[in-house]
This record gives structure tokens, sequence and C-alpha cells, in this order.
């Protein structure tokens, strides 16, 4: 065991499958010499040398096509979007090309690809550096999503989605990158060497895609989040007293619907909470499932918080983050309803 | 106030539209023999004119002149042709079995037969094409069954890729056929990054990348050179210039650039222009090509100057947008005539041999064609179950979709 940040983590993840794996590469905007703007892949190239972790031209649509190229060899790449934000001229070749080839070709060329974009806000970074687009991904058939939200999970995660046959969309929160985030952002940082999840298993580990962590359990109302808002949703709970189950989902899709079906009939409440836009958002889609499973236990309707409908904006930025206020405002409107 | 005149929009117009006298002037013809064959580690620099001419080999008299000439022998000559025969008479089947019914769309190669046809034959086992929908001679001319890709067009029970696919979507991993996908031009970029693995795993295959005139428009055609330049990754890039992109002529994709071809020198690519309709010059620039590749020395962009003698699709209506004689003033001619003439003059071909392979390459094409229909067609017959719609989505089915597949029924 180590005390790793979540950077620590992912490139700890990242290295162990290098070692392990002669298939797997490395590469992005900044990726190689400089070890990415957050650091993730440093001292990568060093040890696996330039062709196992490289920089690549700025094109997001040119580093996704060739990363689907090389899986289609039978690569593993593991590639990054500098920012979520800058993965738009991607888009196509991610939604039309790495989701599809094992379906159009019967299985005969596949993209084993982990596409890493640092997601979400908190970090002053506005509209182009702090959105979440995670509904974008899970919204197209072919694609596994998944939102870490600790290095202990970072890493476990990322392993398996390093190793597994599909393509997967692996979003990191920036803000947690350093530390647990509650969206208490005027009060100190607590660094993820003071939190437990910072404890990090040495070499190969694997969480399973598709499996949701129960991180407070509760009675009064199942709280169902992801990434920031799980420890956004842990400070709501201790301020206001509200016994909530908070699940971290961990992986959006495939998504582990029988923890939230258990929570949730059993606490006859559920809030959902991210931080991208309402409309359309994943937490539509979490409370239409809530409510086809579980309408009978329902004790009162599913509320969701989110960031608003509106671009990220920089000097507003804690007006728009869903911050512990809010969310405590939902866990007791719901329990009062 | 301003002095200055207004400011005006220049939007580029064909030649000629329908009702007019075809006029391929513009289009500059050098003479067979007449573009020098460099070697394969030249510098780019010093042949940035062969980006602006066009190699050719089979001259007016069907003879094969030049330095690009003499790499083929009568044997693989006369296999190419049946290849392009095969290619065409294909093609005449599946059209007259679209406008029947039996499927729903279709694709054909008129007068574009040689590219790829020749194209395959330069390639070694274990390469991989990136293809659009106008490359299935790479397929016909491996020796992939035909009753497979017949399958594939009717979506029938055979078909090999379960009636996903849009007909002449093929894919086969084994012919070095990658999934086409149908979207325009991402595939370009892909074979660059197909190449790149290549290298980074010391291996000895090596990319062939294909687009068309009007999507090298595309973001991802400057995605590919972009990469392909900066990590010298051995990729053929193919251009297939058949001068109408749907009812576009080719100037709306390319602007104020003399040629497609040009568009490599910027990135410092070997950039050639070629007769696409001359089976000999075709072979010789792919052989090239991918020799550079195979030796480590990087990409090649090659631009085949063709001319699409049928309409895009079973879609499209040419007549609408270019005169209908256009085809026949195209200067470069038919392929599958001028290898004709090349082969009679060598010796090895003749009138009488030639509508012999028409009549057993017939024969042929519709025995294929009964044993797919036995199979089904899209509306009669055997079809992919609904189960099968379900199933690769994911290397293994998430709960979701199984929840999906028991609503279904199926």
């Amino acid at each position: 065991m180590a005390r790793m940040t979540m950077i620590e983590a992912i490139r700890d993840a990242m290295d162990v499958m290098m070692a392990r794996d002669e298939r797997v590469v490395v590469f992005g905007e900044d990726v190689g010499y400089f070890g990415g703007v957050f650091r993730c892949t440093a001292g990568l190239q060093q040890k696996y040398g330039k062709t196992r972790c490289f920089d690549a031209p700025i094109n997001e649509a040119g580093i996704v096509g060739a990363a689907i190229g090389m899986a289609s060899y039978g690569l593993h790449p593991c590639i990054e979007i500098q920012f979520a934000d800058y993965m738009y001229p991607a888009y196509d070749q991610i939604v039309s090309e790495a989701a599809r080839l094992r379906y159009r070709s019967n299985g005969e060329f596949t993209c084993p690809l982990v596409v890493r974009m640092p997601t979400g806000g908190g970090i002053f970074g506005g509209q182009t550096h702090s959105q979440s687009p995670e509904a974008l991904f899970t919204h197209v058939s072919g694609l596994k999503t998944v939102v870490p939200s600790n290095p202990h999970d970072a890493k476990g995660l990322l392993i398996a989605a390093i190793e597994d046959p599909d393509p997967v969309i692996f979003l990191e929160p920036k803000r947690l990158y350093n530390g647990p985030f509650d969206g208490h952002h005027d009060r100190p940082i607590t660094p993820w060497s003071k939190h437990d999840l910072g404890e990090v298993p040495n070499g190969h580990y694997t969480l399973p895609l598709g499996k949701a962590s129960i991180v407070r359990e509760g009675a009064a109302v199942t709280v169902l989040a992801y990434g920031t808002m799980v420890y956004v949703a842990q400070a709501a709970a201790a301020e206001t007293g509200v016994d909530a189950e908070i699940i971290d989902l961990r992986t959006l899709l495939p998504l582990d619907m029988e923890t939230i079906v258990a929570s949730v009939k059993k606490t006859g409440r559920c809030v959902v909470v991210h931080e991208a836009t309402l409309t359309s958002g994943f937490g539509a889609e979490l409370a239409s499932l809530v409510q086809e499973a579980c309408f009978f236990q329902l004790e009162a309707p599913i509320a969701r918080v989110t960031g608003w409908d509106t671009p990220y904006p920089h000097a507003q930025e804690w007006d728009y983050f869903p911050g512990p206020a809010r969310v405590g405002r939902a866990l007791v409107e719901t329990l009062e309803a | 106030m301003t002095t200055d005149a207004p400011l005006s929009l220049h939007v580029p117009e064909p030649a000629v539209r329908p009702g007019g006298t075809p006029d391929f002037s513009n289009v500059k013809i050098p003479k067979a023999g007449a573009v020098p064959r460099p070697n394969i580690d030249v510098d780019p620099e010093s042949i940035r004119d062969l980006a602006f001419s066009i190699i050719r080999v089979l001259n007016r008299n069907g003879e094969a002149v030049g330095p690009w000439a003499g790499l083929l022998s009568d044997e693989e000559l006369v296999e190419g042709m049946r290849h392009m025969m095969t290619l065409r008479t294909f093609d005449a089947r599946m059209l007259i079995a679209q406008r029947q019914g039996k499927t729903s769309f279709y694709m054909q190669h008129l007068g574009e037969e040689a590219i790829s046809c020749a194209f395959r034959r330069a390639l070694s086992r274990g390469d991989m094409n990136f293809p659009t929908y106008r490359q299935a001679g790479l397929l016909i001319a491996d020796g992939y069954p035909m009753v497979d890709m017949m399958c594939q067009i009717y979506s029938n029970a055979r078909d090999p890729l379960k009636g996903r696919q849009l007909p002449v979507m093929y894919s086969s991993k084994e012919h070095g056929f990658f999934t086409i996908s149908g979207n325009l031009a991402t595939q370009y970029i892909q074979a660059v990054g197909w190449a790149m693995a290549s290298a980074i795993r010391r291996d000895t295959k090596i990319a062939a990348a294909w687009i068309g005139d009007g999507s090298t428009a595309e973001s991802d055609f400057h995605a590919a050179l972009v990469f392909a330049s900066t990590y010298k990754a051995p990729v053929v890039l193919n251009i297939v210039n058949n001068q109408w992109a749907i009812s576009t002529f080719q100037g709306i994709a390319r602007g104020g650039s003399g040629t497609f071809a040009a568009r490599g020198l910027g990135f410092g690519i070997p950039s050639l222009r070629v007769d696409g309709n001359d089976y000999l010059a075709v072979y010789a620039v792919a052989k090239w090509a991918i020799e550079r590749a195979r030796r480590n020395l990087g990409p090649t962009l090659v631009e085949y100057v063709t001319y699409r003698a049928g309409a895009h699709s079973t879609s499209d209506d040419p007549s609408a947008y270019r005169p209908k004689t256009e085809s026949d003033a195209w200067p470069l001619g038919d392929p599958i005539m001028r290898l004709k003439n090349h082969l009679i003059v060598r010796g090895v071909w003749s009138e009488e041999r030639h509508k012999q392979a028409e009549a057993e390459i017939l024969d042929t094409v519709i025995a294929a064609q009964k044993e797919a229909e036995s199979y089904g067609t899209l509306h009669a017959g055997g079809k992919p179950s609904a189960r099968d719609m379900f199933d690769g989505v994911y290397a293994e089915m998430p709960p979701h979709l199984r929840r999906q597949r028991q609503q279904a029924g199926v």
C-alpha cells in the first residue's frame, strides 16, 4: 500500500499496465516528454520509451482516430484528451467508429481503447475547462463510461478499463486530482494523504466496471452521485443531519442497477446529483430508471440537483456548482415531501 | 467612408452543366511514359512536380511505355483483366438486383475498376486497407468469395455481418479489408494509426488509406496527413479523384489547390498523381508507394485521376447535374478497354477470348448470385434474427441490453 494522489494512482495504473502488457501505449497532447498538463503520465516516456508514450499533434480527432486504428491492429491504447471540453472534434471518431467497430464487423475488428479525460469544474477553468460531458457518452451504444472518485478506485478502474475488450471513456474529476472536495471552496483543502481512499494497493488490481460503491449507509434517502459530487453529498448529509445512503456509481454504463434498486427500495426516497447541466443529463436517465424499478416504494418525487442549464461560467463558478447547500436543501425537501 | 469596392464571394462551378458540351480541356494529360520513376528513397522535395503531372504507362496504341512499365507478366495482366471484368459484371448484376427490390441500396465502380483491382495486387498478406465503399476490387482481386459479398448486400441469413450494415459496407480481416464505416474520411486517420501500431510493434505490415476527392475536405483527412507526416507511418494515402462527390464537382473540395496530390506537399509527403484508368500505371505507383512504406521510408500520397462513369449510388441520378455524355468525353478512357487493347497488342488476348471471358465471368457471377439468393434477399427468404441485433454491441452483453432483448421478445 502507498499513499497516493489521484494523479499518482492514475499514473500508477498506466505504469503497471505498460510493464505487464507491451500492447499498452499512451499518447496525447503534452503527454510524452512533459508528462501531461496534470502530470498523469509523468515519467512514463522515460521508463517505456518514445514509442510507448509520446506527444501527439493538437488534433483530438486525429488522436482518437489513430488510437482506433492502433486498437484494431491489436494494441491497447490508453490516450489522453487534455480536457473533456476538447473532446468534441473527436466525437465522430468515438461515436461512429470506436463504439461500433465490433458491432458492424460482427466481431472481426474490435476497439480495446481507453480515452482518459479530466472532467468537471471547480478550478476556475471557465467554459472550456470545466464541462462534464458524460451524458454524451452514456447515450452511445457500444461505449462504457467510468467516473472514479478517489485514488484507490481510479487505479483499479483504470486497470480494468485498459484490460476491457471494448472502448471505455474514463472521466477523471479534475477537482479531485489532489484531494477530496466537498464543495466548500472557501475552506482549507484536504489532501489525499489525509484520506483513507488515498491508500492505494501496490501492483495490479482491478475494480469491476459496472459495480457501484455505497460510501455512506443510511435509511432516510438514497443519493445517487459520482465524481466530485460524492463528497458534496457526504457534506450535505453531515450538515443537514439527514441519514442519507450515498451511492458512488463509479461506472455510469454499465450501471449497477442492483445496488441502486436495493437502496431505493429500502429508503423510499431518491436524490440524484451531478455537476453536468440538468436537461437530458445522466440524472434524467437515473430518475427514470429508479421510478421504473421502484415506483411503488417511492414516498417522494425523485429530486435532481445539478449544474444549471448554462455554459459553465467563470466568475460565477460557485453559483453554478451544485454545492452542499443545494444538495442539503434537496435532501430535506425530499424527506418533507 | 470607405472607398474600397465591395467584396464578392467566389463559388466555383464545373466547366459544364447538363445540356452543355463536355469539356475536359482543364485536365492536362502528359504522354504515357513521360513521367520519370524516382528511387523510392528519393528526397520528397525533389519530386514535387509529380504531384502536378499524371503517371501513365499505356499509350494510345495500347503499348506499355516508359520507366513505370514492365512490372507485370502476361499471366498477371490477364488475371488483372479478369478481376476488373468480374467486378464490372458483379456490379451490373447487383444494380439490377437492387432495382428488383432484392436489396435497398447499391454502389457500383463503373470506370474505376483498375484502381482497387491493381492496388490489391501490390499488397502482401497481412497488410490492411481502410477502404471506402468503392474499392470492392480489393476483395475481388484477393479471392474473397462473391457469394459472401452478395449475402452481405442482401442482408440475408448468411450475411457475414448479420444484417447490421448497409449493403456494400463489407468487412474481412482475413483479406485485409477493414470494416467500412460509411461515414466519410474517418478511416483515413485510422489507417495511419494502424500503420503506427505496426511500426510500434516492429512488424512488417503496412496500411493503405482510401478516400474520395470530395472527402479530402474533411478534417480527418488533414489529421491523417499530420500524423502520417509526423510519425513517418508506413501507410499509403490513396485519394480516388473520380471528379464527382455525388453532385458536387471536385473543385469544391480542391479549392485553390492545383491538384489533390498537392495536399501532401505541405506535409513533406511524397505525392504522386497517376492515371487511375491505367491498370499498369496504378500497379506501378502502388508498388512504389507500398515499397516505400515497407522499407520504413514513410507515407506516400497517391491521387488516382479517374471518372465516376456511373451514378454515385442507386439513390443518385447524375443527369441532374452533369452532361449525360460527359463520361464518353473523359479523356483517360475506360480501364477495361485499355487493358484489353494492351493485352491484344501483347498477343495474349483477342476479341474472341474477351467475349469468352465475359461469358464465363457472367456464368460465375450468376451462379454466385443464385447461391446467395437461396439464402434470402432483403425482403424474402432467410434473414438474420432479431436476436442478432442485440449481440456484439459489447464483448459481453451488459444487463441493460439483456433486459431490452427480453422486452423485445427475441
